[in-house]
Protein backbone atom coordinates (compact mmCIF):
# COMPACT_ATOMS: atom_id res chain seq x y z
CA UNK A 1 0.00 0.00 0.00
CA UNK A 2 1.55 3.35 -0.49
CA UNK A 3 2.32 5.66 2.32
CA UNK A 4 -0.33 8.74 2.16
CA UNK A 5 1.40 11.85 1.90
CA UNK A 6 1.77 14.42 4.73
CA UNK A 7 0.94 17.44 2.09
CA UNK A 8 -2.49 15.97 0.71
CA UNK A 9 -5.35 17.86 2.00
CA UNK A 10 -8.14 15.97 4.31
CA UNK A 11 -10.19 15.51 2.01
CA UNK A 12 -8.25 12.50 0.40
CA UNK A 13 -7.98 10.18 3.12
CA UNK A 14 -9.94 8.41 5.63
CA UNK A 15 -11.22 10.04 8.71
CA UNK A 16 -8.67 9.85 11.30
CA UNK A 17 -5.99 8.80 9.07
CA UNK A 18 -2.63 10.64 8.98
CA UNK A 19 -3.36 12.94 11.48
CA UNK A 20 -0.15 14.39 11.94
CA UNK A 21 -0.08 17.09 14.41
CA UNK A 22 3.50 17.66 16.27
CA UNK A 23 3.65 17.17 19.75
CA UNK A 24 5.32 19.99 21.64
CA UNK A 25 8.25 21.72 20.59
CA UNK A 26 11.61 22.59 21.01
CA UNK A 27 10.77 25.02 23.69
CA UNK A 28 8.15 23.75 25.55
CA UNK A 29 11.05 20.79 25.96
CA UNK A 30 13.72 23.26 26.86
CA UNK A 31 11.22 25.05 29.46
CA UNK A 32 10.00 21.18 30.88
CA UNK A 33 13.45 20.18 31.64
CA UNK A 34 14.81 23.71 33.39
CA UNK A 35 11.49 23.76 35.70
CA UNK A 36 12.30 20.08 36.03
CA UNK A 37 16.65 20.31 36.65
CA UNK A 38 15.38 23.39 38.98
CA UNK A 39 12.84 21.42 41.22
CA UNK A 40 15.08 18.25 41.62
CA UNK A 41 17.81 20.61 42.56
CA UNK A 42 15.74 22.46 45.24
CA UNK A 43 14.43 18.97 46.78
CA UNK A 44 17.91 18.23 47.19
CA UNK A 45 18.85 21.28 48.67
CA UNK A 46 15.66 20.98 51.14
CA UNK A 47 16.69 17.61 52.51
CA UNK A 48 19.91 17.92 53.12
CA UNK A 49 19.74 21.41 54.58
CA UNK A 50 19.38 22.35 58.00
CA UNK A 51 18.21 25.92 57.84
CA UNK A 52 14.71 24.87 57.68
CA UNK A 53 12.41 23.69 60.45
CA UNK A 54 12.99 19.80 60.07
CA UNK A 55 9.53 17.78 60.63
CA UNK A 56 8.09 20.91 57.67
CA UNK A 57 11.02 19.21 55.28
CA UNK A 58 8.68 16.27 54.24
CA UNK A 59 6.10 17.93 53.70
CA UNK A 60 7.88 20.73 51.61
CA UNK A 61 9.75 17.51 49.59
CA UNK A 62 6.05 15.95 48.94
CA UNK A 63 5.23 19.55 47.53
CA UNK A 64 8.44 19.72 45.54
CA UNK A 65 7.54 16.61 43.82
CA UNK A 66 3.77 16.90 43.19
CA UNK A 67 5.18 20.09 41.39
CA UNK A 68 7.80 18.24 39.25
CA UNK A 69 5.70 15.50 38.04
CA UNK A 70 2.82 18.49 37.17
CA UNK A 71 6.01 19.99 34.74
CA UNK A 72 6.72 16.23 33.54
CA UNK A 73 2.65 15.68 32.72
CA UNK A 74 2.50 19.17 30.78
CA UNK A 75 5.78 19.25 29.04
CA UNK A 76 6.88 15.86 28.87
CA UNK A 77 3.83 13.94 28.38
CA UNK A 78 2.08 17.03 27.18
CA UNK A 79 -1.19 16.56 28.97
CA UNK A 80 -3.24 20.04 28.41
CA UNK A 81 -6.67 21.07 28.72
CA UNK A 82 -7.08 21.00 24.78
CA UNK A 83 -10.00 19.67 22.82
CA UNK A 84 -8.18 16.74 21.86
CA UNK A 85 -6.62 15.78 25.96
CA UNK A 86 -10.27 15.48 27.56
CA UNK A 87 -10.13 12.10 27.89
CA UNK A 88 -6.64 11.90 28.73
CA UNK A 89 -7.32 14.18 31.71
CA UNK A 90 -10.28 12.12 32.82
CA UNK A 91 -8.40 9.36 33.10
CA UNK A 92 -5.73 11.05 34.99
CA UNK A 93 -8.10 12.50 37.64
CA UNK A 94 -8.92 8.81 37.92
CA UNK A 95 -5.40 7.28 38.31
CA UNK A 96 -4.71 9.82 40.57
CA UNK A 97 -8.10 8.72 42.63
CA UNK A 98 -7.02 5.02 43.01
CA UNK A 99 -3.86 5.87 43.81
CA UNK A 100 -4.51 8.29 47.14
CA UNK A 101 -6.66 5.41 47.94
CA UNK A 102 -3.91 3.29 47.64
CA UNK A 103 -1.42 4.51 48.95
CA UNK A 104 -3.34 6.94 52.23
CA UNK A 105 -5.37 3.73 52.59
CA UNK A 106 -2.74 1.41 53.33
CA UNK A 107 -0.94 3.43 55.40
CA UNK A 108 -3.96 4.48 57.57
CA UNK A 109 -5.06 1.00 57.91
CA UNK A 110 -1.17 0.03 58.79
CA UNK A 111 -0.90 2.75 61.22
CA UNK A 112 -4.15 1.43 63.05
CA UNK A 113 -3.33 -1.79 63.24
CA UNK A 114 0.13 -1.11 64.28
CA UNK A 115 -1.51 1.38 67.22
CA UNK A 116 -3.69 -1.18 68.50
CA UNK A 117 -1.33 -4.03 68.06
CA UNK A 118 -0.12 -6.13 71.52
CA UNK A 119 3.23 -5.76 72.34
CA UNK A 120 5.04 -9.38 72.55
CA UNK A 121 5.96 -8.30 76.33
CA UNK A 122 2.33 -7.86 77.07
CA UNK A 123 1.51 -11.20 75.61
CA UNK A 124 4.04 -12.79 78.03
CA UNK A 125 2.58 -10.58 81.31
CA UNK A 126 -1.05 -12.12 80.56
CA UNK A 127 0.11 -15.62 80.03
CA UNK A 128 1.50 -15.69 83.47
CA UNK B 1 -5.50 5.21 -2.47
CA UNK B 2 -8.34 5.66 -4.13
CA UNK B 3 -8.34 8.88 -7.06
CA UNK B 4 -9.48 12.56 -5.63
CA UNK B 5 -12.00 12.16 -7.96
CA UNK B 6 -14.20 9.08 -6.49
CA UNK B 7 -13.94 10.68 -2.70
CA UNK B 8 -14.94 14.73 -3.86
CA UNK B 9 -18.87 13.72 -3.77
CA UNK B 10 -18.21 11.58 -1.02
CA UNK B 11 -16.45 14.64 1.22
CA UNK B 12 -18.71 17.35 -0.05
CA UNK B 13 -21.71 15.33 1.23
CA UNK B 14 -20.14 14.98 4.42
CA UNK B 15 -17.73 17.20 6.11
CA UNK B 16 -15.91 14.57 8.11
CA UNK B 17 -13.31 16.47 10.15
CA UNK B 18 -11.22 14.31 12.27
CA UNK B 19 -11.05 16.05 15.56
CA UNK B 20 -12.69 14.34 18.54
CA UNK B 21 -14.71 17.32 19.18
CA UNK B 22 -16.02 18.05 15.67
CA UNK B 23 -18.27 15.08 15.93
CA UNK B 24 -16.27 12.57 13.57
CA UNK B 25 -13.97 10.04 14.56
CA UNK B 26 -10.88 10.97 16.63
CA UNK B 27 -7.50 10.80 14.38
CA UNK B 28 -6.02 7.52 15.14
CA UNK B 29 -3.06 9.35 16.56
CA UNK B 30 -5.38 10.65 19.77
CA UNK B 31 -7.34 7.33 20.04
CA UNK B 32 -3.67 5.19 20.06
CA UNK B 33 -1.97 7.54 22.77
CA UNK B 34 -5.52 7.48 24.86
CA UNK B 35 -4.77 4.06 25.07
CA UNK B 36 -1.31 4.07 25.90
CA UNK B 37 -2.16 6.05 28.52
CA UNK B 38 -4.63 4.07 30.27
CA UNK B 39 -2.19 1.30 30.08
CA UNK B 40 0.67 3.78 31.54
CA UNK B 41 -2.01 4.92 34.56
CA UNK B 42 -2.43 1.01 35.38
CA UNK B 43 1.02 0.62 35.45
CA UNK B 44 1.54 3.77 37.80
CA UNK B 45 -1.34 2.13 40.02
CA UNK B 46 0.49 -1.20 40.37
CA UNK B 47 3.99 1.33 41.64
CA UNK B 48 1.37 2.53 43.85
CA UNK B 49 0.88 -0.67 45.98
CA UNK B 50 4.61 -0.87 45.93
CA UNK B 51 5.20 2.54 47.21
CA UNK B 52 2.42 2.37 49.90
CA UNK B 53 4.51 -1.29 50.86
CA UNK B 54 7.63 0.45 51.02
CA UNK B 55 6.17 3.94 53.33
CA UNK B 56 5.10 1.37 55.46
CA UNK B 57 7.62 -1.19 56.15
CA UNK B 58 10.68 1.60 55.45
CA UNK B 59 11.41 1.75 59.54
CA UNK B 60 11.07 -2.28 59.83
CA UNK B 61 15.19 -2.74 59.53
CA UNK B 62 14.97 -5.87 61.83
CA UNK B 63 17.87 -5.21 63.42
CA UNK B 64 19.87 -4.20 59.75
CA UNK B 65 21.14 -1.39 58.33
CA UNK B 66 18.56 1.55 57.77
CA UNK B 67 18.22 3.93 54.98
CA UNK B 68 20.40 6.58 56.85
CA UNK B 69 23.33 4.75 56.54
CA UNK B 70 22.91 3.09 53.10
CA UNK B 71 21.67 5.82 50.06
CA UNK B 72 24.44 8.17 48.89
CA UNK B 73 23.03 11.22 47.74
CA UNK B 74 25.03 11.92 45.13
CA UNK B 75 25.15 9.04 43.35
CA UNK B 76 21.36 9.10 43.31
CA UNK B 77 21.78 12.53 41.85
CA UNK B 78 23.93 11.06 38.72
CA UNK B 79 21.30 8.82 38.62
CA UNK B 80 18.39 11.46 38.65
CA UNK B 81 20.25 13.75 35.97
CA UNK B 82 20.96 10.51 33.79
CA UNK B 83 16.97 9.98 33.72
CA UNK B 84 15.91 13.78 33.64
CA UNK B 85 18.69 14.30 30.73
CA UNK B 86 17.51 11.22 28.81
CA UNK B 87 13.70 11.82 28.98
CA UNK B 88 14.56 15.43 27.13
CA UNK B 89 16.72 13.99 24.61
CA UNK B 90 13.52 11.40 23.86
CA UNK B 91 11.83 14.20 23.22
CA UNK B 92 13.76 15.98 20.72
CA UNK B 93 14.27 12.75 19.16
CA UNK B 94 9.83 12.80 18.81
CA UNK B 95 10.76 16.32 17.42
CA UNK B 96 13.13 15.34 15.04
CA UNK B 97 11.05 12.29 13.67
CA UNK B 98 7.63 14.74 13.07
CA UNK B 99 9.94 16.59 11.26
CA UNK B 100 11.43 13.89 9.23
CA UNK B 101 14.89 14.77 10.52
CA UNK B 102 16.12 11.45 10.70
CA UNK B 103 19.85 11.98 11.27
CA UNK B 104 18.60 14.08 14.14
CA UNK B 105 16.41 11.07 15.55
CA UNK B 106 19.12 8.80 15.61
CA UNK B 107 21.61 10.86 17.71
CA UNK B 108 18.81 12.09 19.96
CA UNK B 109 17.62 8.41 20.81
CA UNK B 110 21.44 7.24 20.50
CA UNK B 111 22.00 9.46 23.66
CA UNK B 112 18.51 8.38 25.16
CA UNK B 113 19.66 4.73 24.99
CA UNK B 114 23.44 5.83 26.62
CA UNK B 115 21.67 7.90 29.53
CA UNK B 116 19.45 5.36 30.18
CA UNK B 117 21.86 2.68 30.66
CA UNK B 118 24.25 4.72 32.28
CA UNK B 119 21.37 5.62 34.36
CA UNK B 120 20.82 1.24 34.64
CA UNK B 121 24.61 0.35 35.06
CA UNK B 122 24.86 3.09 38.46
CA UNK B 123 21.58 1.29 39.95
CA UNK B 124 22.88 -2.25 39.05
CA UNK B 125 26.45 -1.14 41.04
CA UNK B 126 24.51 0.50 43.83
CA UNK B 127 22.82 -2.87 44.11
CA UNK B 128 25.37 -5.15 43.86
CA UNK B 129 27.29 -2.87 46.10
CA UNK B 130 24.34 -3.16 49.02
CA UNK B 131 23.79 -6.70 48.60
CA UNK B 132 27.93 -7.16 48.71
CA UNK B 133 27.78 -5.37 52.41
CA UNK B 134 24.93 -8.01 53.87
CA UNK B 135 22.25 -5.68 52.59
CA UNK B 136 20.20 -7.62 50.37
CA UNK B 137 16.44 -8.33 49.73
CA UNK B 138 16.38 -10.97 52.45
CA UNK B 139 18.19 -9.08 54.98
CA UNK B 140 14.87 -6.88 56.21
CA UNK B 141 11.05 -5.83 55.01
CA UNK B 142 12.74 -2.65 54.73
CA UNK B 143 15.38 -3.67 52.32
CA UNK B 144 12.70 -6.59 50.67
CA UNK B 145 10.20 -3.22 49.99
CA UNK B 146 13.21 -1.63 48.59
CA UNK B 147 14.68 -3.81 46.39
CA UNK B 148 11.00 -4.61 44.65
CA UNK B 149 10.20 -1.29 44.50
CA UNK B 150 13.61 0.37 43.11
CA UNK B 151 13.82 -3.04 41.11
CA UNK B 152 10.66 -2.95 39.29
CA UNK B 153 11.94 0.85 38.12
CA UNK B 154 14.73 -0.74 36.95
CA UNK B 155 13.16 -3.44 34.60
CA UNK B 156 11.04 -0.87 33.58
CA UNK B 157 13.87 1.18 32.45
CA UNK B 158 15.33 -2.34 30.90
CA UNK B 159 12.30 -2.87 28.77
CA UNK B 160 12.56 0.44 27.88
CA UNK B 161 15.51 0.31 26.79
CA UNK B 162 15.06 -2.84 24.79
CA UNK B 163 11.61 -0.93 23.26
CA UNK B 164 14.03 2.00 21.97
CA UNK B 165 16.75 -0.15 20.13
CA UNK B 166 13.87 -2.15 18.13
CA UNK B 167 11.96 1.05 17.52
CA UNK B 168 15.28 2.29 16.51
CA UNK B 169 15.50 -0.64 13.97
CA UNK B 170 12.43 -0.12 12.58
CA UNK B 171 13.04 2.88 11.80
CA UNK B 172 15.75 2.22 10.09
CA UNK B 173 13.97 -0.48 7.66
CA UNK B 174 10.65 0.66 7.50
CA UNK B 175 11.19 4.93 7.23
CA UNK B 176 8.84 7.21 9.33
CA UNK B 177 5.38 5.72 8.54
CA UNK B 178 2.42 7.12 10.35
CA UNK B 179 2.53 3.77 12.88
CA UNK B 180 6.00 4.08 13.24
CA UNK B 181 5.49 6.99 14.89
CA UNK B 182 2.76 6.12 16.78
CA UNK B 183 5.03 3.84 17.76
CA UNK B 184 7.68 6.14 18.39
CA UNK B 185 5.01 8.40 20.31
CA UNK B 186 4.05 5.27 22.70
CA UNK B 187 7.31 5.13 23.27
CA UNK B 188 8.60 8.50 24.18
CA UNK B 189 5.13 8.23 26.40
CA UNK B 190 6.47 5.35 28.63
CA UNK B 191 10.11 6.99 29.13
CA UNK B 192 8.12 9.97 30.51
CA UNK B 193 5.70 8.37 32.64
CA UNK B 194 9.27 6.00 33.80
CA UNK B 195 10.80 9.59 34.85
CA UNK B 196 7.50 10.75 37.10
CA UNK B 197 7.61 7.50 39.19
CA UNK B 198 11.54 8.34 39.49
CA UNK B 199 10.60 11.69 40.97
CA UNK B 200 8.41 9.74 43.61
CA UNK B 201 11.05 7.35 43.99
CA UNK B 202 13.68 9.68 44.67
CA UNK B 203 11.39 11.93 47.04
CA UNK B 204 9.89 9.15 49.50
CA UNK B 205 12.83 6.24 48.96
CA UNK B 206 16.27 8.65 48.52
CA UNK B 207 15.65 12.17 50.24
CA UNK B 208 13.64 11.39 52.89
CA UNK B 209 15.20 8.13 53.91
CA UNK B 210 18.68 9.56 53.93
CA UNK B 211 17.73 12.18 56.38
Amino acid sequence: MAEIPAQSGPKDRAPGIGENEATGSLTSYTIGLAFALLLTGASFVVSQTSLLWAPGVSAGLAVLAIAQMGVHLVFFLHISTGRDNTNNVLALAFGVLIVTLVVAGSLWIIANLNANMISPSAIMQMQQ
Amino acid sequence: MSAPAATAGFAQSLPITPTSSGGGPAPVRIVVAFGFWIFLLSDIIMFSALFAAYAVLSGQTAGGPTSRELFALRHVAVETLCLLFSSYTCGLGLLAIERRRIEAFYVSFALTFVLGATFLGLEISEFAGMIARAAGPSRSAFLSAFFSLVGLHGAHVSAGLLWLTFMVAQTATRGPRDYVRRRLLCFSLFWHALDIIWVALLTLVYLMGAR
